[in-house]
């Protein structure tokens, strides 16, 4: 006992003087737990975000902008790939982990329960959906996890390319015809709120805000993190000639950002219990990908077993 | 036929048939059988789509009539494109999509090396910056022909239909008319009646390796140097051109 005391003193001392916390560290269940989590939840986000920008590369408007998405989405891919190895090294496999989302015991981001109906939707996701995840992930950028902070300083470069791509689309509709405009307004209206969603509840009513504050996991709450996003936003907004559907969003002279109206939570709530509009279809698609997928990883599973006993064999 | 016009159908082929398989494989995104493989497969899309992009553009330049790689990707009329028939089929399972992937890959190597040396400076450059992304996708589905083939029980059975059923459309890949014999005469396309016997060589040398028996050669499909479609086309049409044709002459 007096060992795993002196381990503690050591994880808190690395925490207290901001030295990362390694793969092979002793570190607390909780903070392990805590992480995997976190880490798991992120990944799951990327790979079920494939799915409704996935919906708009058949019928992507120009080639240009059909190349763009499936690059984008190939990097959401591999996003997905070294999350799920930052969570391996905590001691979990992608197996296991991917097991987890589909029987709903692991969580993603409750944004991509929301459908793409239209292009303009695209451009809305890149910009205020992968907007919202750099605020998110610039902050995460310095979690005390070390293979996590890498990872997340690597996948902030491309998702800022990606904000920039989702703006441009929005930029040319905003610069077209009347219709093209109305398109955009359109999906900034059935975006805006659900994007702020996306930085959880309120620190008061988050489960894991404290804690992961604590260690360093996280370095800003929910509501700060909910208010920088909605500063920065809110001009790109203007310069679009949008609206943001918040009659009550003002700018505040004196504390030098923006106030807004409310949050449904209800509706918050409701989506995260699986009650969006398309939680069903998200997860149906990841189990349909991986029953599907079934008989073909079994096949190269069984091939380079044969293939590595026929070079031992020649080898003998 | 005027060497213009041979040369302008000549690239619409080519072009469709990369943009016609990319845009196939791009309905995988999301939905592969690993995350490694979404990656892959989209690779391959991309690499397709932009040749199918350089092809078109290229095209457009040759027609002399001011249409863009997108005039020309998105405002024909059916019969107006050219792909090979192989190149517009169902996904099916991953099996079905892999002979596709392989019989075409097999294919489009053994041209596009030919094309390297077109007479056509623009065909030729834009066909050696390829061949290194074409060699790279027929070395992905030979190796993945030779897992299902030789993986396990029910991977080869399943493949081996695939194999099967896909077979009747290798043909269409080969047949040629009067633009084909206008470029072959021109230097800057090969004649493919001398690329099939290769062709059947190299298939029936991976299939063996995967354990797979070589389809007999019975009817073969054609039709599509006249853009004559199979029905699983106009659906692929529909998803395409719907922006274009439901907001025409808009900038995106």
């Amino acid at each position: 006992m007096a060992q795993e005391k002196d381990l503690q003193k050591i994880f808190e001392e690395k925490i207290e003087k901001e030295i990362k916390i390694e793969p092979k560290d002793w570190m607390p269940d909780e903070y392990r737990k805590n992480l995997i989590r976190q880490i798991s939840q992120h990944a799951h986000s990327e790979v079920v975000g494939m799915l409704p920008e996935g919906n708009w590369i058949t019928r992507a408007p120009s080639l240009r902008r059909k190349v763009a998405l499936l690059a984008k989405i190939q990097d959401e891919a591999g996003h997905g790939l070294y999350l799920y190895c930052a969570a391996e090294t905590l001691g979990k496999d992608r197996e296991t982990l991917v097991q987890e989302l589909l029987s709903g015991k692991a969580k993603y981001s409750s944004i991509f329960n929301y459908p793409a109906l239209t292009w303009a939707d695209i451009g809305a996701i890149g910009w205020l959906v992968d907007g919202a995840a750099i605020v998110n992930q610039i902050m995460l950028q310095k979690t005390s996890y070390g293979p996590y902070s890498r990872g997340m300083i690597r996948i902030c470069k491309e998702e800022s390319f990606h904000q920039r791509q989702g703006y441009e689309i929005l930029l040319t509709l905003c610069r077209g015809t009347e219709e093209q405009k109305a398109m955009a307004q359109d999906a900034l209206n059935r975006f805006w709120w659900p994007s702020l969603m996306m930085f959880g509840p309120s620190d008061k009513d988050s489960a894991h805000s404290a804690q992961s504050m604590a260690w360093k996991i996280k370095r800003m709450g929910n509501d700060d993190l909910r208010q920088k996003f909605i500063d920065q936003t809110v001009p790109q907004a203007n310069f679009l000639g949008l609206t943001i559907p918040d009659p009550e969003l003002k700018w505040n002279e004196e504390k030098q950002s923006y106030d807004w109206g409310q949050i449904d939570w209800e509706e918050f709530y409701n989506v995260i219990k699986g009650n969006g509009p398309c939680n069903k279809e998200r997860l149906a698609a990841r189990q349909a990908a991986y029953d599907n997928g079934a008989w073909v990883r079994e096949a190269a599973t069984a091939y380079a077993k044969k293939k590595a006993e026929r070079k031992t064999k020649d080898a003998a | 036929m005027e060497q213009k016009q041979a040369l302008f159908n000549y690239l619409l082929r080519l072009g469709d048939n990369a943009a016609i398989l990319g845009h196939r494989l791009s309905e995988w995104c999301g939905h592969g059988p690993e995350l490694e493989e979404d990656i892959a497969i989209i690779n391959t899309a991309l690499d397709l789509l932009g040749h199918a992009r350089s092809l078109y553009t290229y095209a457009g330049e040759v027609e002399g009539k001011g249409r863009d790689e997108d005039d020309i990707a998105y405002l024909r009329i059916e019969r107006e494109y050219r792909n090979a028939l192989i190149c517009e089929l169902p996904n099916g399972h991953y099996g079905d999509t892999i002979a596709r992937q392989f019989l075409f890959d097999q294919f489009n190597y053994l041209l596009f090396s030919e094309l390297v040396n077109s007479t056509d400076e623009t065909v030729a450059a834009i066909a050696a910056k390829a061949i290194k992304e074409i060699r790279y996708h027929l070395r992905r589905s030979t190796e993945w022909t030779l897992r299902l083939g030789d993986g396990t029980e029910e991977s080869h059975n399943r493949v081996q239909q695939s194999f099967h059923d896909v077979w009747m459309y290798t043909g269409d890949l080969f047949v040629q008319d009067e633009s084909d014999k206008a470029v072959i005469e021109a230097g800057i396309g090969p004649d493919l009646t001398l690329l099939y016997p290769v062709w059947q060589d190299k298939v029936k040398e991976v299939l063996k390796e995967a354990t797979l028996e070589m389809p007999e050669n019975g009817w073969m499909q054609s039709g599509s140097k006249q853009g004559r479609h199979t029905e699983h086309f106009g659906y692929i049409l529909s998803e395409l051109q719907y922006m274009q044709r439901a907001y025409p002459g808009c900038e995106w």
